[in-house]
């Protein structure tokens, strides 16, 4: 058992494993789009599927905690993949004008991953929300 | 390039209304591969603006992360009558613009 154990925790393709789970993957992207700012945990949330039968087309709703107003406003939503090959999905610039801080859209991913979302409200500050896809058909493997 | 906006046709002022905006577009990755074996090369629409009588209410910067016909859906205030109008644009310089009338009573 223990030897076991031990062999699970050498094997390079479970450390893998620890580590994209970790986010660790994200952090130096996540760093850029910040500029090193401090990225909190919290007032924004995902709503995806759990399970997706394919990568192709996920449906993806976000809703982030604002008051929509001139001093309380989302400025920008940037949504990150842990397991493409481009982990920027894309970026969203809200405005006061918005009246309600939520988006919709529909994203490809590659494979079983943890999709990141990342919000700046007006005073600058980043806050981020998160949610497990498990990903039957990757979206990258077939020619559709 | 097909699009559709949808609004709602009517609204009172001052009302949060939905707006969704769907476009016929490949957003091909640049990862895949034709019948010959050739590389598609990438093409997706990068950006896309919305306008609400003028002035800018959303944008999107958008990768080949976004699904194939990409669909954004997004708030805005009925402020006054008037007319949505949407922009984009492609990897391979096209350029598209839908637009959708908004009334505005109250």
């Amino acid at each position: 058992m223990s030897a076991l154990a031990a062999l699970a925790a050498s094997s390079p393709l479970l450390w893998w494993r620890e580590a994209a789970a970790a986010g660790d993957g994200l952090a130096s992207i996540v760093d850029k789009i910040t500029g090193g700012a401090r990225v909190r945990h919290g007032r924004v949330k995902l709503n995806i599927p759990r399970l997706a039968d394919n990568g192709h087309s996920v449906p993806l709703k976000i809703a982030v905690e604002s008051a929509m107003t001139a001093a309380d406003h989302v400025r920008r939503i940037i949504i990150l993949s842990e397991r493409n090959p481009r982990p920027v999905i894309a970026t969203l610039y809200l405005s006061p004008k918005c009246g309600r801080p939520e988006v919709a859209t529909r994203v490809r991913l590659n494979g079983t991953q943890r999709v990141l979302v990342i919000a700046q409200l007006a005073d600058g500050e980043y806050w981020s929300g998160s949610a497990e896809v498990e990903v039957t058909e990757s979206a990258c493997l077939d020619a559709t | 390039m097909d699009a559709r906006i949808l609004v709602p046709r009517a609204a009172t002022r001052g009302q949060t209304i939905e707006i969704r905006v769907a476009i016929r577009h490949p957003m091909e990755t640049g990862f895949r591969f034709d019948a010959m074996g050739k590389p598609l090369p990438k093409n997706v629409i990068h950006t896309l603006t919305v306008r609400y009588n003028g002035a800018e209410i959303f944008r999107a910067e958008m990768g080949s992360g976004i699904a194939a016909n990409p669909y954004l859906q997004f708030y805005t205030v009925a402020e006054a009558s008037g007319e949505v109008i949407c922009d984009w644009t492609d990897d391979n310089g096209n350029r598209g613009s839908e637009r959708a009338a908004v009334s505005v009573v109250g």
